[in-house]
């Protein structure tokens, strides 16, 4: 194990696999010169040169485009959208194209290919650029949907996207770039895809997160085990496809969930796991399912209303309270 | 020979040309030092160094003209007339702010004034300004759109569409390009296959011309011919001012990848400094003119920082104002 921050981890996930593998190539706005608007491919360029590490101009459609092209073509792109807010330019080839092809064609061709993009809000980035779009892509099959919280899961899961046959939307959460945790030093060493993790196991409640809202969940969980409440942090890891196994079991030992999503709250990832839970855990359940959820606005720019917009561990904290009383 | 600036332009305007050119950097430069002490937050675009840009295009253009512009649009706006106290108030985050501080830097919009908004997409802007040029037309007003944009925003989509778009219906669109030959780090000529921005029109026989963007006088003939051209035909047309940005791509950037020698060539075509040499030389001010413009300069954006300071943040129920009409 070696400390090292999310940035850092999925940096050194890229470079192990383009080490590994000369089909995989990186290709986005800023990505080689410049080592990308967020610093992740950093030391690409000088390592890979300039026929796998690809500067683009600004056509997010058609950086999609050619990636397909290039995966339908025999070659392993891993494609960066500056932030996932221009993914809307690309939804064409990304909905209609990439996720359709396998299946329109019977069958007869794939696409191993990764995008890659940072999201979420809490920067002051205002309306445009401040978006959490995950729901977006989990509506859609034909592509997974991954989106990890900790440096570790961070280089595992990308690992494995880049391996995948399948096409992969790999969301980064922009706030927890630095953030540092553990990572495994072995280049063997990858996340599945498809498992939710237990990053904290408890008693009473469990709270289903993912990406920096599992960051949160768990300094609520942290505050609320002084006061003698045990929280069980359930973190997605994998949005499509959802562990439902992980999140069943959980409740079946909490009989209480708390869903903590950043995206707005209608028909949000939130609304589609309570679902699954109602489904299959209804006799059990001790209390409704709460979710705490981004607001359904567009997001204020003004620091002092944003932060009304994102949950925060107090809201989560809250919830809990209220999930664990019975009142709200 | 230089035509003389009084033989363009009367006396009095020329200097309001400087006054806005100072006012514009001032206000840039003032934003990088409240950045720095965290007043204002997120991604802040500074415009230092494409002043003539903004204010020779202006005022080529009549105040009932639409402008939309990118998310570089500071000088933009208060060069239209936006009060710069309420401009900084936005940027601050305060309920004073022209939209209430929900928009910030990147997201002016002062529908008095017909400026029309600040984009944060790349490309978004076009099809947009296609549309009021559209409406313009259909309701019979007489006005353009002035549309704004990088050179690294040539290759959206979008801008193909629009071009397209606005000389098939023939519509009064003035497009404008402010190539300052980088798109974040990425120098115009390692994105665009045609790195001659202006000539690009060709494929949709828009006529294009390219312009100092470094001369307020050249930009300001420039548009002014361009957008008289648009209101007599009602066709759109081109122009690419060649300009750079003396600060990196925003306040995160610091702008590694231009060269020293780079730099220092266009720091020395500074839009401020040469214009002021031609004011006095050619006698249409004194250096103390020039200076008490300057100091009244300063004053309105020392004022504009202290309103932005003492103003009220939003209060949180603002978040579920104003999404519905
Ligand atoms: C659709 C989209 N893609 C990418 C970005 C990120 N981005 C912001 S500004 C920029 C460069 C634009 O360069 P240019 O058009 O030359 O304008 P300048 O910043 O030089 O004024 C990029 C890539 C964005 N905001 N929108
Ligand atoms: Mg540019």
């Amino acid at each position: 194990m070696s400390e090292m921050t999310y940035r850092d981890a999925l940096n050194l996930a890229m470079k192990e696999e383009m080490r590994r593998d000369a089909s995989v190539f990186v290709l986005g706005e800023d990505v080689a010169l410049y080592e990308g608007s967020f610093k992740v491919t950093r030391g690409l360029l000088a390592e890979f040169g300039e026929e796998r590490v690809k500067d683009t101009p600004i056509s997010e459609n058609a950086i999609i485009g050619v990636s397909v092209g290039a995966a339908m073509g025999g070659l392993r792109p891993v494609a960066e959208l500056m932030t996932v807010n221009f993914a809307l330019l690309a939804m064409d080839q990304i909905i209609n194209h990439m996720a359709k092809i396998r299946s329109m064609f019977g069958g007869q061709t794939f696409l191993p290919m990764t995008i890659r993009m940072p999201g979420g809000g809490g920067s002051q980035l205002g309306a445009q650029h401040s978006q959490s779009l995950e729901t977006y892509f989990m509506h859609c099959p034909g592509m997974y949907v991954l989106y990890p919280a900790t440096p570790g899961d961070a280089k595992g899961l990308l690992k494995s996207a880049i391996r995948n046959n399948n096409p992969v939307i790999f969301l980064e959460h922009e706030l927890l770039y630095n953030s540092k945790g553990e990572v495994p030093e072995d280049p063997e060493h990858l996340v599945p895809i498809g498992m939710a993790d237990v990053k904290r196991p408890g008693e009473h409640v469990t709270i289903v997160a993912y990406a920096r809202m599992t960051v949160l969940a768990l300094q609520a969980a942290e505050e609320l085990a002084g006061e003698g409440i045990s929280c069980e942090v359930v973190d997605l890891r994998s949005l499509a496809p959802l562990d439902e196994d992980t999140i069943l079991t959980s409740i079946r030992k909490t009989g209480r969930a708390v869903v903590v999503e950043e995206c707005w709250r209608t028909c949000g990832l939130g609304a589609e796991i309570t679902s699954r839970i109602y489904e299959h855990c209804f006799d059990i359940l001790k209390a409704p399912v709460i979710r705490v959820s981004g607001l359904d606005v567009p997001m204020p720019y003004s620091r002092k209303i944003e932060k009304v917009c994102i949950p925060q561990p107090e809201t989560i904290r809250q919830a809990v309270m209220d999930v664990m009383s019975g009142v709200y | 020979m230089e035509a003389r600036l009084r033989n363009i332009v009367p006396d009095q305007e020329l200097l309001t040309f400087y006054e806005q050119m100072f006012i514009s950097r001032e206000f840039e430069e003032r934003c990088a030092e409240q950045y720095t002490k965290g007043q204002i937050t997120g991604f802040l675009h500074l415009y230092s160094g494409q002043e003539a840009v903004a204010v020779g295009a202006t005022a080529g253009l009549h105040g009932d003209d639409y402008i939309l512009s990118a998310y570089r649009e500071h000088a933009q706006a208060i060069v239209r007339g936006a009060e710069p106290r309420r401009v900084m108030a936005e940027l601050f985050g305060k309920a004073t702010g022209i939209c209430k501080g929900k928009g910030g830097s990147m997201h002016l919009f002062i529908p008095g004034l017909n400026f029309m908004g600040g984009y944060a997409i790349v490309g978004g802007q076009f099809p947009i300004s296609v549309g009021l040029a559209f409406a313009a037309r259909y309701r019979g007003e007489d006005r353009i759109a002035a549309c704004f944009f990088g050179d690294g925003a040539v290759n959206q989509g979008t801008f193909h569409e629009s071009l397209n778009w606005a000389q098939l219906w023939q519509l009064p669109v003035l497009f404008v390009c402010e190539n300052n030959f980088y798109g974040i780090g990425t120098e115009v000529h390692r994105s665009s296959a045609l790195a001659s921005i202006h000539k690009r029109t060709c494929g949709y026989d828009i006529p294009s011309e390219k312009v100092d963007g470094m001369d307020v006088i050249a930009v300001y003939r420039a548009v002014k011919y361009a957008a008289e051209k648009v209101r007599e035909t009602g066709h759109p047309y081109f122009i690419e001012a060649t300009t750079y940005r003396f600060r990196g791509h925003s306040m995160a950037d610091p702008a590694t990848y231009r060269s020293a020698a780079e730099h220092e060539m266009w720091k020395a075509r500074d839009p401020l400094p040469s214009y002021a040499k031609r004011l006095i030389e050619e006698g249409i001010a004194t250096r103390e003119a020039l200076e008490v413009i300057e100091a009244r300069c300063r004053a309105t954006v020392d004022d504009a920082v202290k309103f932005a300071e003492e103003s009220p943040w939003p209060e949180d129920s603002a978040v579920w104002e104003d999404i519905y009409v």
